[in-house]
């Protein structure tokens, strides 16, 4: 389908943002750096990401592929700049990518409050919707994630910590 | 005067990070189970992580040329700025435990007011690192809790461990002439103000732990000026090898 009437030429963030939205996260492939809310801002000339966690090691990979993919795009005038104001929070994930978590079998985040809910622990089973839930361990395959068993349908599954 | 005052502190925060996750990363393998050769990891993840900011800013402050590798690998023993209790020996299980519920239940007081710093970068690294530290103190909690209300082995075990580690505990609180004037000036912590409130945190979860405080001894002190103990030269020989054997090799 050819669409009638050109449509005006997008401006540069959004290109760059519908870009990046083809970046997967290199750890949970399911979901875009920009679903991830890594990517902080664009502007003419750079592109300001932040880590999840200050220790993340998928932080180097996912700078790598974000130049791969401006570089492809012909943006190698863009350049990265990494921030760690504000801290990163799973506040920031967007609703598809919550939506992308489950789907994968990784129980996302609860929305809002991400500080007064660090330490709370229930998690709703990707797999059934059971709350019925119970902690493994708080400390998962990756820094961001915990492990969690479903008491219902019994299968075990990862919980994105709420950060 | 003030630059060399910045890096002193720098490398004390990212020296503590540093080998106390070179430490844990000893475990990895070997933890007593894997959630636990996982939570270990983690943790020490994410003080490398710490580590490698604070490092980052000494390196800056210094203006000349040393990076956060560098600052981490090509640095000899006696200018390292860590305080003791970090370079102390893994031990056993409950050792590792003691040793940690020390350190992140002060790290997680330190870094609450290190948010407020006047210099932002060591504010924005305190507010982001601080999240994590709130999970590294909740796990040793509950490991002492389980330990020292465990078995009688459990119990003797971490009563043992904790009282090698009580003696490396009065360091973290000591501010010296070296940080005075970053106190005056917003960028560093009084940490001896951090003392109370420690203090209660640490008689809460013992309490819980069926456990009794050590007896308080005469504190173990150096580590903020070089003076360590003899085992960080050891850590540092296996954490520094491939650097010294290949100097500035990449990945």
């Amino acid at each position: 389908m050819v669409s009638p009437m050109p449509a005006a030429a997008p401006s540069l963030k959004d290109r760059v943002f519908e870009i990046l939205a083809h970046v997967p996260d290199p750890e949970i492939p399911c979901v875009s750096v920009v679903e991830l809310g890594i990517v902080r801002a664009v502007s003419d000339k750079t592109v300001v990401i932040t880590p999840t966690y200050t220790g993340c090691p998928a932080t180097i990979a996912i700078e790598g592929d974000i130049r791969a993919a401006l570089d492809r795009a012909g943006l190698s005038q863009l350049k990265i700049e990494t921030t760690l104001a504000p801290p990163w929070t799973t506040d920031w994930i967007s609703d598809a990518g919550r939506r992308k978590l489950r789907e994968y079998g990784i129980a996302p985040p609860p929305k809002g409050a991400a500080k007064a809910a660090l330490r709370e622990t229930s998690a709703e089973c990707p797999r059934c919707g059971s709350s019925r839930t119970e902690e493994i361990s708080r400390f998962g395959s990756t820094p961001c994630k915990s492990l969690h068993r479903c008491l219902d349908c019994r299968e075990p599954f990862d919980r994105f910590k709420c950060h | 005067m003030r630059a060399a005052a910045l890096f002193d502190y720098a490398c004390r925060l990212g020296d503590d990070s540093l080998i106390l996750g070179q430490r844990l990363s000893e475990w990895c393998g070997h933890a007593p189970m894997l959630e636990l050769d996982l939570s270990l990891a983690n943790i020490g993840l994410d003080l490398i992580g710490q580590a490698t900011h604070f490092l980052k800013l000494a390196g800056d402050a210094e203006g000349e040329g040393r990076d956060e590798d560098k600052l981490a690998f090509h640095r000899d023993v006696l200018d390292f700025r860590n305080c003791l209790l970090v370079e102390q020996p893994n031990g056993d299980f409950a050792q590792t435990i003691a040793r940690q519920f020390l350190f992140s239940n002060y790290q997680e007081l330190l870094f609450r007011q290190l948010c407020a710093s006047t210099n932002p970068t060591i504010a924005a690294i305190a507010a982001k690192a601080v999240k994590e530290v709130a999970y590294h103190s909740r796990l040793a909690d509950e490991w002492m809790v389980r330990l020292g209300d465990g078995t009688a082995e459990s119990r003797a075990r971490v009563v043992e461990g904790l009282d090698w580690m009580w003696r490396f505990a009065d360091e973290l609180f000591e501010l010296d002439a070296a940080i005075e004037p970053l106190v005056e000036s917003g960028i560093a912590c009084d940490v001896r103000k951090l003392r109370p409130e420690w203090d209660a945190r640490i008689a809460r979860v013992l309490k819980d732990a069926t456990l009794e405080a050590p007896k308080a001894r005469r504190g173990v002190n150096g580590g903020r000026v070089g003076r360590h103990s003899e085992h960080l030269g050891h850590l540092l020989s296996e954490m520094q090898f491939l650097q010294r054997a290949y100097p500035d090799s990449q990945w």
